[in-house]
């Protein structure tokens, strides 16, 4: 029993990480241009399939760093030469344009690597146990993940806080003639916060390449994850998409683990199931088969309950 | 016995619109701090002040697009201090917009009808066709009559000059029955002529109603108001007859010894 | 705006349209029919999505939910009529429509307190739950089969079995005219135009006595209403319903239909609704790249051409009036070669990569516009670029004179106005 809930909860942390690699450059482009990038969980993908192409090539440790890199040129010339033209239409312009982005890049991935996943096995660089619990070994690129969130996130803070460039890509969010008529060259600091946001994607599907299966559909499974997680950590904020993400991932990855439904819950009581085969149906359901729509119900739950979500700021 | 049916129209409150003790802060910093005004039915009640004085943010205040830190206000009598815009908006009170807030995308004949709609009894309507319905119609096209838009009746509202664009804006909030109006630097941006116009047109639409204005433009200002009242860094230093203020030591100071009209 | 469409004529046009088509040659066949009828099931849905995007500014991502929620009840109440309850078949559509309803009362009440970017998130996660849900009901959702029924064992309606598919593009088309009549008239009542009011300043709609949020919440409730009427249809069409059509790709499907035809325009929604089933239909049969194709249309229109079909359309007419029109003409006869050339060079490529990666089992020969090619050997892929390259050349030397020619025209339009 202790068992469980230590892996349980550690797994959940790193997949919560995951979520939060991810949400966090959507964040990061979200508040800085008030865009919603749909592409963003594919250029996460993108990461994934390039890293793995440049491991092949020239290993893992050099792709660690090109294939983000990549990414982040991807991410610029997307806005330099797509959404620059796109911002004068308006918001709802916008996340259309990365909608069809979104399509566009997948079917690109299936044009050069097909449609079937790819054997994208954990590099034998970081193919090791970092340590062991209950007898099974843990392994160490669960940790590596681990440090480059932190990383990231140290990152983020340190650019929105601290650097000149950071507040001025503030200012230019909510005022960006008054930032342009000061000197600064708006377009340019777009498509720098573009890059970077999607860098991160790209560095989050390097490794998270190895933790989920490197397929096609990997950003239609998890981009609506990552909305629910900035909705419900509220718009805008990167610690409230922290916690969120950590919340879907802990309680995700539990729910998985356990395989009663509410009809065991209900006999362990002494209680008899209603009539009625739907509703029987659903008391049956055990909850290892319910997870994937934790986080859906989750966001529900929030919207009932405080719409602005955990710490939300910026309201659309 | 139609008498005993028909209730009798209660006598509207003698002060169409009060504020006592308003205060707002934004984070710790105050913006109106402590106002209170008692503007009688039927006054032309100007309010003017330096930039950043916080004279958009008390109408924000009265309109309830923001709701007081403290303080009461008052339309009628009737408490409306943080209630949703729309709910005053009922109670008869509309204002317009400094930065023209249009409906771009309808003709100007369907922006000023918008306006129509709740007073004359439609509500969330989803039975009736709209053009059928003859008094929305007449009142539209009075209205329409009223700011000299009826030529560009069947033009988009995005398209129009600025002039007409601000006359649209202030024929949206004049539309309906509202008895309070709140007008938010009705011309600003107009040459000598359109402001001449606009003077007069708001003349005409607000007679036997009460009128707020916020003006920069003291032509405007003292050609229009009964009374001034004068915002400073969120406080009324002044409210009197426009000559009194005129010679008003501290006003001067603060206020009109810098601006030349 | 779209006055012309509140004549009387336009509508006797519009059925006599829907009633010639099936007689059409080239689609007097029960493959035509049925593209047809998918035509015009996409049609009602693409007008409730209108509703919701178009007149009211709602950006959803999940509106399959209520299509297919829609056709999950008419499904169940045609496996009911299967059983002996008499309601006759074409009636069917209206549990669709009642479910969708009904959902998108309860969904709306939540969703619609918000609008713009998180509405369109909270549409999102909705799909998605209803989505996953109906993995896990199988007693509703009948699992990964679906549900099924049958069309024919019903009580006969004037007559009618539903057997062919000739009726049933009749019956669509009738539910077509009847929803496209309906909502037109829903956006002429009160809270019809407050829809437009609430798209175009939401907040400026409160300052005139209404809340926006119940106006979003009306508009959200009757658009979903009108998708599970084309649910209940493509119920009766297929007689079966899978958990598809509630899915994401579907949502997008619809979002993709009217915006192509014309988000602006009611008539765009039809327009969008055809075209994309059409090359859904047939697209996919020549090529494995068509949702690649798709979506850089869709880019392309949202980034060039945001009026869409329809707006693309109404520019031409009003430039036909125009003395410039023959120089608009002579330019795109002009791009016309160019553009072709650089349409066929990129699409050579795409398919060849396409067939190295996805269909490696197919060999390596091909034959791309009318030309046989081996795709292992370079000259295909250095040919294609070539023709790529030098067309898209041609083309940004030509652009200026289009552009100019346009300008022409637009001179003229405006100076008649």
């Amino acid at each position: 029993m202790r068992e469980i809930v230590v892996f349980s909860l550690l797994n959940g942390a790193v997949y919560g990480l995951l979520l939060f690699m991810l949400s966090s450059g959507l964040t990061l482009i979200f508040s800085m241009m008030g865009v919603l990038n749909f592409a963003h969980a594919s250029v996460f993908m993108l990461g994934a399939y390039l890293s793995w192409q440049i491991s092949r090539w020239i290993g893992f440790w050099p792709a660690l760093v090109v294939a983000p890199l990549l990414c982040g040129l991807v991410g610029a010339a997307i806005e330099r030469y797509g959404l620059a033209r796109v911002h004068r239409l308006g918001h709802v312009a916008e996340i259309l344009f990365t909608f069809g982005l979104a399509y566009v890049i997948g079917e690109l991935v299936i044009m050069a690597w097909g449609r079937n996943p790819i054997e994208n096995r954990v590099p034998a660089s970081i193919d090791f146990a970092a340590f062991r619990i209950y007898g099974t070994s843990y392994p160490f690129y669960k940790v590596l993940m681990t440090m480059i969130s932190v990383g990231m996130f140290a990152f983020l803070w340190l650019a929105f806080k601290r650097t000149r460039v950071g507040l001025v890509i503030q200012a230019a969010l909510t005022h960006p003639r008054m930032v342009s008529a000061l000197g600064h060259d708006v377009p340019r600091l777009f498509v720098l916060v573009f890059a970077i946001g999607s860098a991160l994607a790209g560095l989050a599907g390097v490794i998270g390449g190895f933790a989920l299966l490197t397929e096609p559909n990997m950003a239609a499974a998890l981009g609506p994850i990552v909305f629910v997680v900035i909705v419900v950590g509220g718009l805008g904020s990167i610690p409230g998409a922290f916690i969120a993400s950590m919340l879907i991932g802990v309680v995700q990855t539990f729910a998985v683990a356990v395989d009663y439904s509410l009809a065991d819950f209900l006999r362990a009581l002494g209680m008899g199931l209603p009539p009625g085969s739907a509703l029987r149906e659903m008391l049956a359901i055990k909850l290892s088969q319910a997870a994937p729509l934790i986080p859906y119900l989750l966001l529900v739950l929030m919207l009932i309950v405080r719409p602005r979500g955990l710490m939300g700021t910026r309201d659309t | 016995m139609p008498s005993a049916l028909a209730a009798p129209r209660p006598e509207p409150a003698p002060v169409a619109l009060e504020l006592s003790g308003v205060h707002k802060s934004f984070g710790a910093t105050p913006i109106i701090r402590g106002v209170s005004l008692a503007i009688p039915r039927g006054e032309r009640h100007a309010i003017i002040g330096p930039n950043g004085a916080g004279k958009s943010t008390l109408f924000n205040l009265v309109s309830g697009r923001i709701a007081p830190t403290r303080g009461s206000i008052r339309l009628e009598g009737a408490e409306i201090a943080g209630e949703a815009p729309y709910r005053i908006a009922r109670r008869g009170l509309s204002r317009s917009f400094q930065v023209t807030n249009i409906f771009p995308r309808l003709t100007v004949y369907e922006n000023v009808r918008c306006g129509v709609l709740w007073p004359l009894g439609c509500g969330y309507d989803f039975l009736r066709r709209c053009d059928r319905l003859r008094d929305v119609a007449e009142r539209a096209e009075r209205v329409l009559g009223q700011i000299r838009l009826a030529d560009r009746r069947d033009t988009l509202a995005g398209v129009l000059t600025y002039a007409e664009q601000r006359a649209l804006e202030i024929g949206i909030a004049i539309a309906g029955d509202a008895r309070v109006i709140l007008l938010d630097e009705p011309t600003a941006g107009m040459s000598r002529h359109e402001t001449e116009n606009a003077v007069e047109l708001i003349r005409s639409v607000t007679e036997g109603r009460t009128l707020v204005m916020v003006e920069h433009d003291m032509g405007v200002v003292f050609g229009l108001a009964d009374r001034i009242s004068v915002l400073v860094y969120g406080e009324i230093v002044a409210s009197d007859a426009p000559a009194r203020i005129r010679e008003n030591e501290a006003v001067r100071a603060a206020y009109l010894g810098d601006a030349d009209a | 705006m779209t006055k012309g469409a509140t004549r009387p004529a336009w509508w006797v046009g519009a059925a006599a349209l829907l009633a010639v088509l099936p007689w059409v040659p080239g689609l007097q066949s029960d493959f035509g029919r049925s593209l047809l009828s998918q035509m015009g099931i996409a049609a009602v849905f693409a007008l409730s999505y209108n509703l919701l995007l178009g007149q009211t500014g709602l950006l959803s991502f999940g509106h399959a939910v209520y299509f297919g929620l829609g056709g999950y009840a008419a499904i169940h109440l045609l496996r009911a009529v299967n059983g002996g309850w008499p309601i006759p078949v074409p009636l069917v559509p209206l549990a669709g429509a009642a479910a969708g309803l009904g959902f998108g009362i309860v969904f709306g009440a939540l969703t619609t307190r918000r609008g713009g970017t998180i509405f369109a998130l909270i549409t999102l996660g909705v799909g998605e739950l209803v989505r996953a849900a109906s993995l896990m009901l199988p007693s509703f959702f009948g699992g990964e089969e679906g549900v099924t029924a049958s069309r024919t064992e019903a009580p006969r309606w004037l007559g009618l079995d539903f057997g062919s598919q000739l009726q049933v593009y009749y019956l669509i088309a009738a539910w077509l005219f009847v929803a496209a009549i309906l909502i037109h008239a829903f956006m002429r009542t009160p809270v019809g135009r407050l829809c437009n009011a609430v798209r175009d300043n939401p907040e400026r709609v409160e300052f005139v006595g209404y809340d926006p949020r119940r106006v979003r919440f009306i508009a959200f409730s009757v658009a979903a209403a009108f998708a599970g009427l084309a649910g209940g249809l493509h119920a009766i069409n297929y007689e079966i319903v899978t958990g598809e059509a509630v899915g994401a790709t579907r949502s997008g499907a619809v979002l993709l239909m009217v915006y192509i035809g014309g988000v602006h325009h009611f008539v765009g929604a039809v327009l969008g609704a055809a075209a994309i089933t059409w090359l859904q239909v047939s697209l996919s049969d020549y090529t494995s790249a068509w949702l690649l194709y798709l979506g850089l249309i869709f880019m392309g229109m949202v980034a060039f051409v945001p009026g869409g079909l329809a707006g693309l359309a109404m520019i031409h007419l009003s430039a036909l009036r125009t003395r410039a029109v023959a120089a608009i003409a002579r330019s795109y006869l002009l791009a016309l070669p160019f553009a072709l050339a650089t349409l066929a060079g990129a699409a050579t490529l795409i398919e060849i990569a396409y067939r190295r990666s996805t269909q490696p089992e197919a060999g390596a020969l091909m034959t791309l516009f009318w030309i046989p090619m081996d795709t292992a050997k370079p000259w295909p892929w250095i040919g294609a670029a070539g023709v790529l390259a030098l067309g898209a050349a041609a083309l940004a030397r030509i652009r200026p004179r289009v552009a100019a020619a346009w300008e022409r025209a637009a001179e003229e339009i405006h100076a008649h106005a």
